[in-house]
């Protein structure tokens, strides 16, 4: 129950983008086609939920232990920065379209304040390394679920007779509040 | 030394080298092979990601390329040089590339012919936008709408709206990729080669009398050009259609139309007086 909790938590009500404002940048830049922001989704979840894992394993079986638990950035950063590297060779090879329509947000992934934050989270709420998982799952699938939804309207803006001032960044920044202001309607639901 | 110092060192390097091993083995076990073709027919191309060569932009088209499943003359839009330059990488002879193909507008109705209004439209001034909302002011519900969606749409400004509300091509500047056909909600525009000369300039297809209404250069279905055309020109849904590998141009009657709808176009005089403009 606690797991279910902690997983409609991270990815509803305390959605990472919608109300905790982290990982905006590929929330923006990536979010012009529904495909490649999908992909985009899939890829951070897939380091998300990685990142939860190798995080906690580290933290709890050598930073603690040996009293270090000040090397957690520096350590969390390379487990990042590793795995993103992993994704953007595995991505490479997968799907070179892909890669290409990804592009420079692939490797900001590596300091997507979004997972970085997930691994700060699972240390700051002490969660148990299940729970850890869970909470990095229902964070990917968030993140994935506020891209999407951003990437369909954004589709459909495309077509609409947008006034000339507010064409490209300002719409986006308008649909992305509107997005936020609906996700508040969550807030307190659940308090994990 | 500080016990703590020892650890911490020890453990970023093991955290560090472990890391640095995986991602050793990644670079070696996913490795992709750049395809030195694909970079040099891609910067060859002109790298507008048009799609005129039905792949999803000019890196896909290099890539189909160089694996050989498309054609080097492929590119319409980087025309004859473009080709020479991509053969010449490939290594194989260009073959001369087909005659150019440009968009016909096929109507005639602009403001001067197509008069009686059915609505005053104050909506988005799109063609799209007026085709759903109302079908736009005029009365014709096959005409062109006027509102230059296919100018916008153009990538090479090879489109131009003249006075009367209907764009014209100019030849020079098109490239034949074919977006502003897509971007016409009547289906109004249709690729031909440059040297076609007969066009039926109508898609009216409402009966005789109310085209006749609604048009003052609507095709009104009499059938004298299908008549004695020995098959080049069939009345379908009250329009003639031109069927080119039929069509012989000497045998169509071309001063009997009444509205003028089907025409032979003087291509000099055509294209030449666009030309001009640029």
């Amino acid at each position: 129950m606690e797991i279910i909790l902690i997983f409609l938590s991270s990815a509803i009500v305390n959605n990472f983008v919608l109300a905790y404002f982290l990982g905006i940048c590929p929330f923006v830049g990536v979010s012009s086609k529904l495909s490649s922001a999908f992909s985009m989704g899939m890829a951070t979840t897939f380091v998300m939920v990685i990142t939860a894992i190798v995080t906690w394993l580290i933290y709890n079986l050598i930073l603690v232990p040996y009293n270090l638990e000040f090397l957690q950035y520096v350590s969390f950063i390379l487990v990042i920065a590793s795995l993103v590297q992993f994704v953007e060779m595995f991505v490479k090879k997968v799907s070179q379209p892909l890669y290409r329509a990804l592009g420079i947000f692939l490797p900001l992934i590596t300091t997507n304040c979004a997972i970085l934050g997930l691994a700060l989270f699972i240390v700051l709420k002490e969660y148990s390394f299940i729970e850890g998982i869970f909470y990095g799952i229902g964070a990917g699938v968030g993140f994935t679920m506020a891209i999407s939804i951003m990437a369909g309207i954004r589709e459909e803006i495309e077509l609409a007779d947008v006034p000339k001032a507010f064409r490209g960044a300002p719409i986006t920044m308008i649909i992305a509040g509107i997005l936020a202001l609906a996700f508040m309607g969550f807030a307190g639901m659940i308090s994990v | 030394m500080e016990p703590t110092l020892i650890l911490a060192i020890a453990t970023m390097g093991g955290l560090g080298l472990f890391f640095a091993a995986g991602l050793a083995i990644a670079d070696k076990k996913l490795a992709v092979e750049d395809n030195p073709f694909v970079v040099k027919i891609n910067e060859a191309l002109p790298g507008v990601n048009c799609g005129a060569c039905g792949k999803a932009g000019c890196y896909d088209f290099a890539v189909n390329v160089a694996e050989g499943t498309a054609s080097v003359t492929g590119c319409p839009v980087g025309g004859s040089d473009t080709a020479k330059e991509i053969a010449m990488i490939m290594g194989v002879e260009a073959a001369d590339s087909e005659i150019k193909t440009i968009p016909r507008i096929l109507c005639k109705g602009g403001n001067s012919e197509a008069v009686n209004k059915m609505v005053d439209y104050y909506g988005p001034l799109s063609c799209s936008a007026m085709e759903i909302v109302s079908g736009g002011e005029k009365q014709c519900l096959y005409g062109c709408l006027g509102a230059g969606d296919c100018v916008d749409a153009c990538p090479f400004d090879a489109l131009v709206m003249n006075e009367n509300g209907i764009p014209e091509v100019v030849p020079d500047l098109c490239t034949s990729c074919g977006i502003c056909v897509k971007s016409c909600p009547r289906d109004i525009i249709e690729m031909h080669p440059i040297d076609q000369t007969v066009f039926v300039f109508c898609k009216n297809q409402d009966d005789p009398r109310t085209a006749k209404e609604v048009c003052n250069v609507a095709c009104i279905a009499c059938g004298i050009c299908a008549r004695k055309s020995d098959g080049g020109i069939e009345i379908i849904n009250n329009v003639g259609v031109i069927n080119y590998s039929l069509l012989d141009d000497t045998k169509i009657p071309f001063e009997k139309c009444k509205t003028g709808a089907i025409q032979k176009i003087d291509l000099e005089l055509d294209l030449g007086i666009k030309m001009k403009k640029n």
